[in-house]
C-alpha cells in the first residue's frame, strides 16, 4: 500500500515510496535521517516537531507525508546555508543562552523562522505569541524571547 | 505512538469525494487539517478504514465575500487564513478573532473553522461567533445539497447534522447589516493557547441605545454551543444600561449547564458565563455603535 511521493526538503528533492500512515515528522527522521525535527508529545501541543511546509510552520507529527505530496519543506538543517555560518536565528539562541537541553531548540527555530517571516519587528508580546505553540522544560522562556528579539535585529541589518 | 493502518485517498473533486465516501461506507473518516483526526487516531481512540483527503478539491477551499450574499469560507480554509483575511477582519472582526483565538500557530496553520465545527467539540472556539451570526453549514451529499444554521448543527459533543455520506463543503454567513456588531470573549486555564473553559459570541442590533436584536451563543457549558435565549429575550428592546448587561450576563449564567472537568469546575464556569456574557453584549453594543461590527 505504499504511495509514491515527491518532497523538496532544505531544497533537495526526494522521491519516497512512503505508507500513507507515516507522518511527516516519521519520513523525515527515518527515511531521510533528517534528526534535528524532534518529536515530543505527538498530539500538536508541544512543538518540537515544528516544520515549516510551504512555508506555513505546522506540527509534524499531525501531518501525514502523502498530504503534502510535492511540497516545499523547512528543516532546521536547512537553517544554516553553509553549513559553517549558522542562520541570525540560531546565532541568537546560541549567544543568548537560548538553549539548555536542546530538544525544543529545532521547533522553537522553525517558529520564530516563521514569525520573523511575517513579522520583521515583533514586539515582546508577539514573540510570545508566536511561540506559544512551543514548550520549553529548561529555560523559563525568557532567553528564548531575548534571542527571537536579537535574531529580529540581525535580519533587519544584515 | 504510530498511527494505525488505513487506505488514503486524495480526490480531485467533490463528486469523487462523495462517491468514494459511499463507496468505502462505514469506517471511512474525512481528512481537512488533521489536527483533531490524527491525535485521535495517535492515541488508539480511532481506527479508520479509510481516510478520504479534502485538501486537493479546489472547490472545498478559499474564502469568498460579497457584500450582500455574504461570507462562504470553504471546507479546508485554514483557521489562520480565516484569521488574516482582509475581508473577514473588516467586516467580521469576531469571526476573525475566533479563528485567530484558536490553539497555537501551527495548529492555525493546519488546521480549519470548518474542521472545528465539524469536530463538534462544546468549546470550538469558532462556533459562537458563527452561530450568533446566523450561520449555516452547506453540506453537500448523495441527493445534492441542503444547509442547516448553525444553532441546529451541533447535536452533542462530537455529534452533528451531517449524515454519513455527507461532506460539509463551507460554512455560510450572512453579511450583517448596519446597525449590527459583534463580539467573541473566552477564557482558558493556561493563558490564550489552551481550550477554552467558556467561550461567549454575541451579535447585536442597536437603534441608539435600544437593543432592537440580540444572539448570545455559548461555548464550553452544555454538551453543545448553545442560545442563551432568555438573556438574548431579557436585553431586546431595552437599553443596554450596565444594570441590564449584568442581569443578562446573571441569565445565560442561569441558562447554562457546565460540567466540572480538567480545565474547570461547574461553578467557576458559571461565573464566567456572566463575566463573558455582559462583557460580550458591552463590546458587540459598541461595536455596533461605531461601525466596526
Amino acid at each position: 500500500m505504499k504511495q509514491m511521493l515527491t518532497l523538496r526538503v532544505n531544497g533537495i528533492t526526494h522521491e519516497l515510496s512512503v505508507e500513507p500512515w507515516r507522518t511527516l515528522n516519521e519520513v523525515l527522521r527515518d527515511e531521510l535521517n533528517l534528526t534535528g525535527t524532534k518529536l515530543g508529545c505527538g498530539s500538536g501541543d508541544c512543538g518540537a516537531c515544528t516544520v515549516l511546509v510551504d512555508g506555513r510552520s505546522v506540527s509534524s507529527c499531525l501531518t501525514l507525508a502523502v498530504s503534502v505530496d510535492g511540497g516545499e519543506i523547512a528543516t532546521v538543517e536547512g537553517l544554516a546555508p553553509s553549513g559553517e555560518e549558522l542562520h541570525p536565528v540560531q546565532a541568537s539562541f546560541v549567544e543568548k543562552g537560548a538553549i539548555q537541553c536542546g530538544f525544543c531548540t529545532a521547533g522553537m527555530e522553525m517558529s520564530a523562522v516563521f514569525l520573523l517571516g511575517r513579522n520583521q519587528a515583533p514586539d515582546e508580546g508577539e514573540i510570545r505569541a508566536g511561540l506559544s505553540g512551543n514548550l520549553c522544560r529548561c529555560t523559563g522562556y525568557n532567553q528564548i524571547v531575548e534571542a527571537v528579539a536579537d535574531a529580529a535585529e540581525r535580519m533587519k541589518t544584515s | 505512538m504510530p498511527l494505525p493502518k488505513f487506505e488514503y485517498l486524495s480526490p480531485k473533486s467533490l463528486e469523487e469525494a462523495l462517491r468514494l465516501l459511499a463507496e468505502r461506507g462505514e469506517g471511512t473518516h474525512l481528512l481537512a487539517g488533521g489536527t483533531d483526526l490524527l491525535v485521535r487516531m495517535a492515541h488508539g481512540h480511532l481506527k479508520p478504514r479509510a481516510v478520504i483527503a479534502l485538501k486537493q478539491i479546489d472547490a472545498l477551499g478559499g474564502i469568498r465575500f460579497d457584500p450582500e450574499g455574504g461570507l462562504t469560507i470553504g471546507a479546508t480554509a485554514l483557521l489562520d487564513e480565516v484569521a488574516s483575511h482582509p475581508d473577514v477582519r473588516a467586516h467580521y472582526p469576531s469571526v476573525a478573532c475566533a479563528a485567530q483565538e484558536t490553539a497555537n500557530v501551527q495548529i492555525r496553520n493546519m488546521g480549519t473553522v470548518a474542521g472545528n465545527l465539524c469536530n463538534a467539540a462544546p468549546s470550538a472556539d469558532n462556533a459562537p461567533t458563527l452561530t450568533a451570526m446566523g450561520g449555516e453549514a452547506v453540506i453537500a451529499g448523495p441527493k445534492g445539497e441542503r444547509r442547516v444554521p448553525l444553532d441546529r448543527f451541533f447535536q452533542g459533543p462530537g455529534q452533528t447534522a451531517i449524515e454519513p455520506g455527507e461532506i460539509l463543503t463551507a460554512v455560510h454567513v450572512p453579511a450583517a447589516p448596519p446597525g449590527f456588531g459583534t463580539s467573541y470573549q473566552h477564557i482558558s486555564p493556561r493563558g490564550k493557547v489552551d481550550i477554552a473553559a467558556v467561550c461567549v459570541g454575541a451579535m447585536v442590533g442597536m437603534e441608539g441605545a435600544v437593543c432592537k436584536e440580540a444572539r448570545i451563543v455559548l461555548g464550553a457549558v452544555a454538551p453543545t454551543p448553545m442560545r442563551a435565549e432568555k438573556a438574548e429575550a431579557l436585553v431586546k428592546g431595552k437599553e443596554l444600561t450596565p444594570e441590564v448587561l449584568v442581569q443578562a450576563g446573571d441569565q445565560a449564567s442561569e441558562e447554562s449547564r457546565p460540567i466540572s472537568d480538567m480545565r474547570a469546575s461547574a461553578e467557576y464556569r458559571k461565573r464566567m458565563t456572566a463575566v463573558l456574557t455582559r462583557r460580550a453584549v458591552e463590546q458587540a453594543a459598541r461595536a455596533a455603535a461605531n461601525g466596526s461590527r
